[in-house]
C-alpha cells in the first residue's frame, strides 16, 4: 500500500519535472510571407522565443490561404497535422468537425477570452461550446479610401450613401478621372459587392443574405438594386481593370489617376509603404451605410501527440491573444486588435475609426461577418455567390438573372 | 545539318537569294523578339527600384539600375519569418531534383529496354498503362498520395518528394526510353543471348553505351518538370523540406502585403536559372538526342 | 531456379513499376471515383450517397465554361503550337548561322515556371500597361489589344502563352525530325528539278508522322494539365471566363471545402483523356508489335 502511494507520488513527481523542462514546441502553418505580415508574425515567434518554446515556420503563401489550405489538408490526411495552422471563420468549424481539432479552452478561460473579445467573434472561436482557436486581429472590409488632393481639387466630401458616390463618381468621369481603382479578380469583385450589399440591405439583410442564407432575401428587390448598384460602379472602372492586383489599383489612387477604392485595411500598408499619410495624403471611410464587416485573422491548433508540442499550443494561443502582441502586432499589419481592451495611442487614425466603429457595431448588433472573405459561409456557398457576383459584374447580365443565378447557385452548392 | 542550303543554294540567285536570306533572317529574329518579351519584361523589373516601378511605367528600361532587388530575392527576401531569400530552399530543391531525376532515369531505361526488346505477353499492356498514367491530372493524386506518404512513413520528408516525383515521371521516362530502343534491331539482343550475356549484361554492355542521346533528353525533360514543380512542393513537404518554387510563390503571392515586383522577378529568375543553364548548355544535345531516335516512335 | 529467374528477369524488373502504377495511378483514380460518389467535403469520405455531385456538376454554369474552354483552348492551343513549331523548325533548319542562339531563345519557356512568367504577361498583355499602350506610344492611336479584360476573348491569350511556353519545345522535336530524314531521297528529288515547298509538302513532312503524334502526346498532356498558366495568368477571370476544368477542380477540392464536387469533375476529365489517349495507344501499339 505505502510503495504503491510512493509510486505514484514519485509517478507524479516525474511528470511534473518533465513538464517542468519540456521546451514548447510549435510548427506554425500560415500564409504571411511577404515583408510586413512576416514581421508581424516575427515578433509572435519572438515573444515565444522568449518564453524559452522553439518556433518551426512553415510559410505557404497565395490565394489568400488557397495553397496553405492544400499543405495543411495533405497534411491532416497524412497524419501529419502542424502544431498550429492559420484558418478562419466557419473553416475553423469545418475542421473541428473532422475531428482534428485540440481543445484551447483552458488557456482560454484562464486569460478571460470571453470577456475582452466581441462577443461575435469570440463566437468564431468556439466550437460546441468548447475554444478551438485564437484571434489575432480584425481587419475591416468595407473601407472607402481615396485620393485627398483629387477630392479637394474637384470639391468632392467622402460619401455617405451610394447616390452620393454615384453622383461623385459622376463629376470624377467628366473631369477625366477614373472614379472608381478596381482590379477585376473574383474576390476583389466580392470585396466590393458586399460592401454595396451592406450599404442598401442593412446590417439585418445582410445578415439575413449572407449568413442565413434567407431565399427571400437573396431575391429580394433589394439584392436587384444591390446589382443595379454593381451595374452602376461598373461603369466608372477603368476598362483596362480585368486581372488588376488589388495593390495596383492602389497605386493608381496614390497616383491621382484615379479616385476611390473600395478595400480592406490591408490597402492602408500600401499607402503608407509609399510614404502617404492618413487625412493628409488619403483619406479613409466606412463606404456608406451601417455596420462593420469584419475580417478576423485566427490561428487553430490541431490534436498533435507530444508533451512539448502541446506545451508550445498553450504558450502560442496565450501569446496570441495577449495584449502586447495584439499592439505590436497590429500596428505592423494595418489592422486593428481583436481584444477592446489594448491602448491605442500608437495607432493611426484610420485605426482609430476602425476601433470606435467596431465597438459601437458590436453594441448595436451590426458587427458582421465578411462572406467574401470567408468569414461568414462555408466555402462552397460563399464561392457559389462569388461566381455569380464575378459573372454579373464582368458580362451584362441582368440583375433579375443574376438573382435567380444566386438562388440556384446557393442551392446547387449545399 | 545542310540539307536545306543545298535547296535555297540552287533556288535562288544573286539578289533573291541574300533578299531571301535577309527575309529569313528577320523572321527568326521577330519570332525570337515574342520569346525573349517575357524575360525582357522581368529583366527590367528586376533592375529597377520599387520607387521606380510605383511611379512609372511596368514595360520601360530602368531609368537607374540596381541590383539591390538580385541581392534580397538571394538572401534577403522574406518567406515568412525567415528574410534568407530563396538561398535555403534551392538546396532542398537540389536534393529532391537529383536523386528524383536518377531514379527516375534509370527505372525508366530499364523498363524501355523490356517493354522494346523483351517482349512479353503483356509487355504491351505494361506500356499502355505506363502512358496513361502520364495524363493523370496531379490535382487528383494529392490527397490520396497524402494517405499513402503517411502510412508509409515519408510525410513531409525529402525521400516522399523523391518517391513522388519518381512515381510520375516514370510514364515519361518509360515512353522515351521506349521509343528509342525500339528502333535498335531485335538482332543484336538475340545475337548477344546466344553468346550467352544475359539480361542486365545485354543492358549495360549493349544498350547503355547508345543512350547518351535519349539520356540526356530524359533528364532535361525530368529535370524541368521537377525542377519547377509547385503543387507537390507545397503539398508533400513541411518547414524544412519545402522547394525553391514554394519559397518562390511566398514571395510573389502574398495576398495582403506590399508587392516588391522587382524582387518577385529577381527571385523566380534566380530559382529558373538551374533550368535556364541545363537547357543553355544542354539544349544543343536535346535536339542530337531527339534526333538519335527518341521521336521515331 | 536460376533458370527460372533468368528467364523472368524481364518480367521481375518491370514488377515495382506495374504495381506503383497500379496503385499510384490507377488506385487514385479508383478512390477519386468512390469519392465522386460521396457527399466529401473538406475531407474526403467513404459512405455512398449518389450520382448527386455529378448532378451538381453538370448543373454548374462555371463547369460549364470551364469544360467548353478546355476544348476551345485544347484545340488552339496543339494545332497552333504544331504549325508554329514546324514553321520554326523548316526557317531554322535553313543553315543558319547562329542557331545555336536561336534555338535556346526559342526553347527557354520551356524551362521557367509560370509562377512569375505569369505576372510579366499580365503586363504584357494589360492594354493600359502592355503592348497596346506600347503600339499606341509609336503613334498607332487605334491600335487594339485588349483581350485579357474581354470576357469572350480572355481565353486566347492563355492560348497565346501557353504556345509561347511550348512551341519551342515542339519545334526542337521537328528539328529532330527534319534532320532524320534520309537525306538521299531529298537530294534525288531536287536532282529531278522539284522545288523545294513540294520537297517539304510531298517527302518530308509527310516522312514525319510519328512525330506529329509524339507532339502531340505531349502537347495534350500539357494542355490537360494547363493549371499554373490560368491562375498566373487570369486566375480563372474575368468573372470566370478563362476556367478549364483543372482549375475548377482545384478550386472545389482546396479553397471551396467541396471534395466530392471536385473529385466528380476530376472523372470526367479522365474522362476525355481516356477517349483521346487511347486510341493513340491503339494505333501505336498495333502498328510497332504486329
Amino acid at each position: 500500500m505505502k510503495t504503491k502511494v510512493l509510486g505514484a507520488v514519485s509517478g507524479l513527481a516525474i511528470v511534473a519535472s518533465t513538464v517542468a523542462f519540456a521546451e514548447p514546441q510549435a510548427e506554425v502553418l500560415h500564409y504571411w510571407t511577404s515583408g510586413g505580415e512576416a514581421k508581424s508574425v516575427a515578433v509572435l515567434q519572438g515573444e515565444f522565443a522568449a518564453n524559452g518554446g522553439t518556433w518551426t515556420d512553415m510559410p505557404v503563401a497565395g490565394g489568400g490561404g488557397d495553397a496553405a489550405g492544400t499543405a495543411l489538408r495533405a497534411r491532416v490526411l497524412a497524419g501529419n497535422a502542424p502544431t498550429a495552422a492559420q484558418i478562419k471563420g466557419p473553416a475553423i468549424q469545418e475542421w473541428y468537425e473532422e475531428g482534428v481539432l485540440a481543445d484551447i479552452s483552458a488557456v482560454a478561460e484562464a486569460n478571460n477570452w470571453a470577456d475582452v473579445l466581441p462577443a461575435s467573434i469570440a463566437g468564431h472561436m468556439q466550437c460546441d461550446g468548447t475554444w478551438c482557436a485564437a484571434p489575432v486581429n480584425v481587419h475591416r472590409v468595407d473601407w472607402i479610401w481615396a485620393n485627398a488632393e483629387v477630392l479637394s481639387a474637384n470639391g468632392i466630401d467622402m460619401p455617405t450613401s451610394w447616390d452620393e458616390f454615384n453622383a461623385a463618381a459622376e463629376q470624377l468621369q467628366a473631369a477625366g478621372i477614373i472614379p472608381l481603382a478596381h482590379g477585376g479578380q473574383a474576390w476583389q469583385d466580392a470585396t466590393v459587392f458586399e460592401a454595396v450589399a451592406l450599404g442598401i440591405l442593412g446590417a439585418d439583410g445582410f445578415h439575413k443574405a449572407f449568413v442565413e442564407l434567407d431565399t427571400e432575401t437573396l431575391t429580394s428587390d433589394d439584392m436587384k438594386a444591390v446589382f443595379d448598384q454593381m451595374r452602376t460602379m461598373r461603369g466608372f472602372v477603368d476598362s483596362n481593370f480585368s486581372g488588376r492586383d488589388w495593390n495596383l489599383a492602389t497605386a493608381m489612387v496614390m497616383n491621382g489617376e484615379a479616385a476611390f477604392q473600395i478595400m480592406g485595411d490591408w490597402a492602408k500598408g500600401e499607402f503608407m509603404a509609399a510614404g502617404k499619410v492618413p487625412g493628409e495624403d488619403f483619406l479613409c471611410a466606412s463606404t456608406p451605410g451601417e455596420g462593420f464587416l469584419y475580417n478576423v485573422d485566427s490561428f487553430a491548433m490541431f490534436a498533435v501527440d507530444g508533451e512539448e508540442k502541446q506545451q508550445g499550443q498553450a504558450l502560442l494561443a496565450e501569446l496570441i491573444v495577449g495584449k502586447n502582441f495584439q499592439e505590436v502586432f497590429n500596428l505592423n499589419k494595418g489592422s486593428i486588435p481583436a481584444r477592446t481592451d489594448v491602448e491605442l495611442d500608437a495607432f493611426d487614425s484610420c485605426a482609430l475609426l476602425s476601433a470606435a466603429d467596431m465597438s459601437a457595431s458590436n453594441d448595436n448588433g451590426s458587427l458582421l461577418p465578411s462572406y467574401a472573405h470567408g468569414m461568414a459561409l462555408r466555402g462552397a456557398q460563399s464561392g457559389a455567390i462569388t461566381d455569380v457576383v464575378t459573372a454579373h459584374f464582368n458580362s451584362d447580365m441582368s440583375s433579375d438573372d443574376a438573382v435567380q443565378m444566386l438562388a440556384n447557385a446557393i442551392a446547387n452548392s449545399m | 545539318m545542310t540539307d536545306m542550303s543545298y535547296t535555297t543554294s540552287t533556288s535562288g540567285k544573286g539578289v533573291g537569294k541574300i533578299a531571301l536570306r535577309w527575309g529569313l533572317y528577320i523572321m527568326l529574329g521577330l519570332f525570337a523578339l515574342f520569346y525573349l518579351m517575357p524575360l525582357f519584361v522581368m529583366l527590367t523589373t528586376s533592375l529597377k527600384s520599387l520607387e521606380e516601378i510605383r511611379t512609372g511605367d511596368l514595360i520601360s528600361l530602368p531609368r537607374e539600375v540596381t541590383l539591390d532587388a538580385w541581392r534580397t530575392a538571394w538572401s534577403g527576401a522574406c518567406t515568412g519569418i525567415q528574410c534568407e531569400g530563396v538561398r535555403p530552399y534551392f538546396w532542398n530543391s537540389v536534393l529532391i531534383a537529383i536523386p528524383a531525376v536518377m531514379i527516375s532515369t534509370l527505372i525508366g531505361a530499364l523498363n524501355g529496354y523490356v517493354v522494346a526488346q523483351w517482349r512479353f505477353k503483356g509487355a504491351n499492356l505494361f506500356f499502355a498503362l505506363m502512358l496513361f498514367g502520364c495524363f493523370i491530372p496531379f490535382q487528383v493524386v494529392l490527397l490520396p498520395m497524402a494517405r499513402m506518404l503517411g502510412l508509409m512513413g515519408l510525410a513531409g520528408t525529402i525521400p516522399g518528394l523523391i518517391f513522388v516525383h519518381v512515381i510520375y515521371g516514370l510514364g515519361f521516362t518509360t515512353l522515351f526510353f521506349r521509343n528509342y530502343y525500339v528502333s535498335i534491331p531485335a538482332e543484336l539482343t538475340k545475337a548477344a543471348k546466344v553468346d550467352g550475356a544475359g539480361f542486365f549484361r545485354v543492358f549495360w554492355s549493349i544498350f547503355l553505351p547508345l543512350s547518351l542521346p535519349i539520356i540526356v533528353v530524359t533528364v532535361i525533360w525530368q529535370f524541368t518538370q521537377i525542377w519547377n514543380d509547385f503543387l507537390f512542393g507545397v503539398s508533400f513537404s513541411q518547414a524544412g523540406t519545402q522547394p525553391v518554387t514554394v519559397a518562390l510563390n511566398n514571395i510573389v503571392n502574398s495576398t495582403t502585403g506590399v508587392k516588391a515586383y522587382n524582387v518577385d522577378m529577381a527571385a523566380a529568375i534566380i530559382a529558373a536559372l538551374p533550368t535556364l543553364l541545363v537547357y543553355v548548355v544542354a539544349g544543343k544535345y536535346f535536339v542530337r538526342g531527339l534526333t538519335a531516335g527518341s521521336v521515331k516512335g | 531456379m536460376t533458370k527460372w529467374l533468368e528467364e523472368n528477369t524481364p518480367k521481375l524488373v518491370l514488377a515495382p513499376s506495374f504495381v506503383a502504377v497500379l496503385i499510384f495511378v490507377y488506385g487514385f483514380i479508383a478512390w477519386t471515383a468512390w469519392v465522386s460518389l460521396t457527399r466529401s467535403r473538406l475531407l474526403p469520405k467513404y459512405e455512398i450517397d449518389s450520382f448527386i455531385q455529378y448532378d451538381r456538376l453538370f448543373a454548374s454554369p462555371r463547369w460549364d465554361t470551364a469544360f467548353s474552354n478546355l476544348f476551345v483552348f485544347g484545340f488552339l492551343f496543339i494545332v497552333i503550337a504544331m504549325i508554329l513549331g514546324l514553321i520554326l523548325a523548316i526557317l531554322l533548319d535553313q543553315n543558319i548561322r547562329t542557331e545555336g542562339a536561336i534555338r535556346t531563345i526559342y526553347l527557354y519557356p520551356m524551362a521557367l515556371s509560370m509562377i512569375v512568367t505569369g505576372t510579366a504577361w499580365k503586363w504584357i498583355l494589360n492594354p493600359g500597361l502592355g503592348l497596346e499602350a506600347t503600339v499606341r506610344g509609336w503613334g498607332f492611336e487605334n491600335f487594339t489589344f485588349d483581350w485579357l479584360v474581354n470576357p469572350d476573348m480572355a481565353i486566347y491569350t492563355i492560348v497565346i502563352a501557353a504556345i509561347w511556353q511550348s512551341s519551342g519545345f515542339v519545334m526542337a522535336l521537328f528539328l529532330a525530325g527534319l534532320r532524320s530524314v534520309d537525306q538521299e531521297i531529298i537530294k534525288a528529288a531536287q536532282v529531278d528539278g522539284i522545288p523545294t515547298w513540294r520537297v517539304y509538302t510531298a517527302i518530308i513532312i509527310p516522312s514525319m508522322a510519328p512525330i506529329f503524334l509524339s507532339a502531340f502526346i505531349v502537347l495534350s498532356h500539357l494542355a490537360i494539365k494547363s493549371f499554373d498558366l490560368v491562375i498566373a495568368l487570369t486566375g480563372g477571370g474575368p468573372g470566370y471566363a478563362t476556367d478549364l476544368p483543372a482549375t475548377y477542380m482545384y478550386a472545389m477540392a482546396f479553397s471551396r471545402g467541396d471534395i466530392g464536387q471536385a473529385a466528380s469533375s476530376a472523372m470526367i476529365m479522365m474522362l476525355v483523356v481516356f477517349t483521346i489517349v487511347v486510341p493513340y495507344l491503339y494505333s501505336e501499339l498495333r502498328s510497332k508489335n504486329d
